[in-house]
């Protein structure tokens, strides 16, 4: 007779695997990818290959012959950290700064801890935060790259409206004055502004997690308890003095927030498992955000606010538990 | 629509032998009756090798509080009790009946008629259902004169019948919804007076719409039962996961059922009580459905119990080429079968073959830490955390974090995109940890 499999229950299995989660990572991707290939043009989606090769490259030589562990590269999170590093940098950062973020990322912020999994800091963010500190000129030069549709930002100011705010601020002008001679108009930065390569369209990324949600690769809770925080915050500053403080909208649409709420925070490995844990740490980052943006030296903060929050999840995790069935 | 509250999954429906009516499947020429039919102590032989038997005479009694009496399915001698070889591969006493032609005892009404007026009063009915050995058929074969039997200080305050079938490929209970409706709400309305409840519920999936249209035709017959439909979604089949669906309440962690006023029977088990109490039916036979894609005939069968199963997939066509798994029960909670040759028992559901792609698991990777193990859990445990404690050792975190709450539903590993078998540890760990929390002295 034939012999048959024995195994424990459950006898099947989803349809959910890591590969094919990170590849609907990359493609909530697309659209914001997309857009920046529009307007920064060839420099983008250079950046973008360079970087997944890179980190890709890293994982691989890492694996190969330093641990001698199984490859790994298959299940593509090398090259999401990859693509959202790439999204992180001016859009005509050079190919080397790119490289350097790629080993710092894998090599130092991944492979350290152990690999996929196991690591304590978002990975991409790590080889972010590394190069603005190392590289602060190249990491803020927002100048426009040629394109072929350069024109349809205005990119003359070579800044950032966060960092043109923080630098008018600083020497005194009120609000009101700043958006008088500037043209911030919110509309405009719904699909396109200046900044890093993926926080180019606040609608492409809305698209990006609209898709992510849909497919259920990630829960709203950090995304939401994000931006209902920077709102929130922002609002009540923005409410007590309105001459010195940004209002909630363009605090929510300039800047990383949204590239940071949406594919940053919710990274799985550097996340908490709980939704009530999620919710705690998406208020974390809100918090932190508005405050190094406000009160800080940098213009933005989404980065250091997730990276800090990062640090917290383990305790978040013991101590913030599901809800459990049965337990009034 | 109603649903419970905490987890849950989505596996695919595959009700593919929902359209087969229930056909009685042939007697056996042998028949192996095993004793360990039921949650508890195995029930004992009262005959003997060479004994003539009639279909549904006693032939073993219930050994302890926590045991049912098994019946004769066949009727003929009794060739020896032996030891026989379950699906597991386990040895179990059974009484080993060679049949002869189909002679039922007298006093079983074998009619169609449908018998509604319960004339036995409570003691009278669980008296019944304990003599004609019925045990619940929704998976756990616990006796159900002790569930209709409320420990003292504790009060029922309604029956819920289970008719959410939430595994995939299962259609025992829908057929017999469909094609006996009448009996199930009677047996519901006898368990109902033997709780001395007056409210009832019949908790349905709404993937199986035809059930609940017929079942709801009879309200007007039978008004204290309430026919609940419900959002498909798996465990709501689950003791626990129906009482939350169907009333909103939540049995306590290390609680009882009863503990919510909630009483859980399974559809089967309903028709199972109607039958003894009505027609003096004792339990042996039972409804087994017979699927798989790669099975060629997809049949709902009345099996006398004690039918070696192989005698099934031969009427089948015999194991399926493709198939490399064959389940008793569902895919999410069933058993794989290593021996075919074993006989049915009275809780037997289904012969579910599986193909090598449908089961066979893949490579084991890291775990991502995307908590989707977490948010499935219908117990709010943290199945990642339970892993890793549990191939740690560590039984005191272990305990601290609920691993006893589990109730091996598998959506955990159904669910984990890096293939970790949690379930395999965590079922372990549960073990291991109930095993120290029962040692500990009571205070
Ligand atoms: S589902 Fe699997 S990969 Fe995801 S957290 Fe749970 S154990 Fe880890
Ligand atoms: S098997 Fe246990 S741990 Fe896994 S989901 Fe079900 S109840 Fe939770």
């Amino acid at each position: 007779m034939k012999k048959l499999l024995v195994s424990p229950s459950p006898h099947i299995h989803g349809k959910d695997n890591t590969r094919n989660l990170m590849r609907d990572v990359i493609i909530a991707l697309l659209p914001s990818l997309a857009v920046s290939i529009y307007f920064f043009g060839f420099s983008a989606l250079r950046l973008t290959l360079i970087g997944v090769a890179a980190c890709v490259a890293v994982e691989y030589l890492i694996e190969k012959y330093m641990l001698r562990t199984k490859v790994t590269i298959g299940d593509y999170s090398a090259a999401v950290t990859g693509i959202l590093l790439a999204m992180n940098l001016p859009p005509n950062a050079p190919w080397w700064i790119m490289v350097i973020g790629s080993i710092v990322a894998i090599g130092i912020a991944k492979m350290t801890f152990g690999g996929l999994g196991q690591n304590l800091f978002n990975p991409a963010l790590v080889g972010r935060v590394f190069l603005l500190v190392s590289f602060p000129v190249i990491m803020t030069d927002w100048t426009m790259p040629d394109s072929w549709f350069g024109s349809a930002i205005d990119a003359s100011s070579g800044a950032t409206p966060l960092g043109i705010v923080k630098e008018a601020l600083s020497k005194g002008e009120t609000l009101q004055q700043i958006f008088a001679e500037h043209d911030f108009s919110y509309t405009q930065m719904l699909f396109a502004r200046v900044g890093s390569v993926g926080e180019i369209s606040a609608l492409a990324l809305l698209i990006g997690l609209v898709y992510l949600l849909v497919r259920k690769v990630i829960a709203p809770h950090i995304p939401i308890a994000i931006l209902g925080t920077v709102a929130v915050f922002s609002g009540i500053l923005w409410g007590v003095d309105s001459t010195r403080y940004t209002d909630p909208l363009f605090n929510l649409l300039t800047g990383g927030v949204l590239l940071g709420s949406i594919f940053m925070a919710t990274d799985y490995v550097t996340s908490p498992m709980s939704h009530k844990g999620m919710v705690i740490y998406g208020i974390g980052i809100g918090i932190i955000t508005v405050l190094i943006r406000q009160f800080g030296s940098y213009p933005e903060g989404i980065s250091f606010a997730i990276l800090i929050m990062n640090a917290t999840v383990p305790l978040i995790n013991m101590y913030v538990k599901p809800k459990r069935f049965g337990r009034k | 629509m109603k649903t419970f509250s905490i987890g849950g999954v989505h596996p695919c429906d595959s009700k593919i032998s929902a359209g087969a009516a229930i056909e009685n499947f042939p007697i056996p020429e042998v028949a192996y009756i095993s004793m360990s039919q039921h949650l508890g102590a195995p029930a004992e032989p009262v005959v003997a090798a060479g004994d003539k038997v009639k279909t549904g005479q006693l032939i073993a009694k219930a050994n302890g509080f926590i045991s049912a009496p098994v019946h004769s399915s066949v009727s003929g001698t009794v060739k020896s009790i032996e030891m026989v070889k379950d699906l597991a591969g386990n040895l179990c006493k059974a009484v080993i009946i060679d049949v002869e032609g189909d002679e039922w005892m007298e006093g079983i009404d074998r009619s169609e008629d449908i018998v509604r007026e319960i004339k036995l009063d409570q003691k009278e009915i669980i008296a019944r259902i304990a003599e004609c050995g019925i045990v619940g058929l929704g998976g756990a074969t616990f006796p159900t004169n002790v569930k209709l039997s409320p420990p003292p200080g504790k009060k029922a305050e309604f029956l819920i019948i289970n008719g959410a079938e939430c595994e995939p490929y299962l259609t025992s209970d829908y057929r017999v919804m469909i094609e006996m409706p009448e009996q199930v709400l009677i047996g519901a309305a006898i368990m109902m007076k033997a709780l001395g409840v007056t409210k009832g519920f019949v908790g349905i999936e709404e993937n199986k719409p035809e059930a609940i249209r017929v079942l709801s035709g009879y309200s007007e017959k039978y008004p204290d039962i309430q026919i609940v439909p419900l959002k498909k979604k798996y465990p709501q089949g689950g003791e626990k996961q129906l009482i939350d669906a169907v009333v909103g309440r939540q049995v306590p962690s290390m609680g009882l059922p009863i503990d919510t006023g909630a009483v859980v029977q399974n559809v089967g088990t309903a028709l199972a009580v109607y039958e003894a109490v009505q027609k003096n039916k004792p339990l042996f036979e039972g409804i087994l459905t017979v699927t798989g894609e790669c099975c060629p005939q997809q049949r709902n069968f009345k099996h006398r119990v004690g039918t070696p199963i192989s005698k099934i997939i031969e009427a089948v066509g015999g194991v399926p080429e493709e198939a490399v798994k064959v389940i008793s029960g569902g895919p999410m909670m069933g058993k794989a079968m290593c021996n075919i040759d074993a006989p049915t028992l009275k809780g037997s559901s289904s012969v579910l073959f599986l193909t090598e792609k449908q089961t066979k698991r893949k490579e084991e990777g890291n775990c991502i830490r995307c908590a989707k193990c977490v948010s499935v859990c219908p117990m709010g445990l943290e199945p990642y955390l339970l892993n890793k404690l549990g191939r740690a050792g560590r039984m005191d975190d272990l305990e601290a974090n609920r691993v006893y709450d589990c109730i091996e539903c598998g959506c955990c590993s159904f669910t984990c995109p890096a293939y970790i078998p949690l379930l395999d540890m965590i079922r372990l760990a549960k073990g291991q940890v109930m095993r120290i929390m029962r040692s500990r002295p009571k205070n």
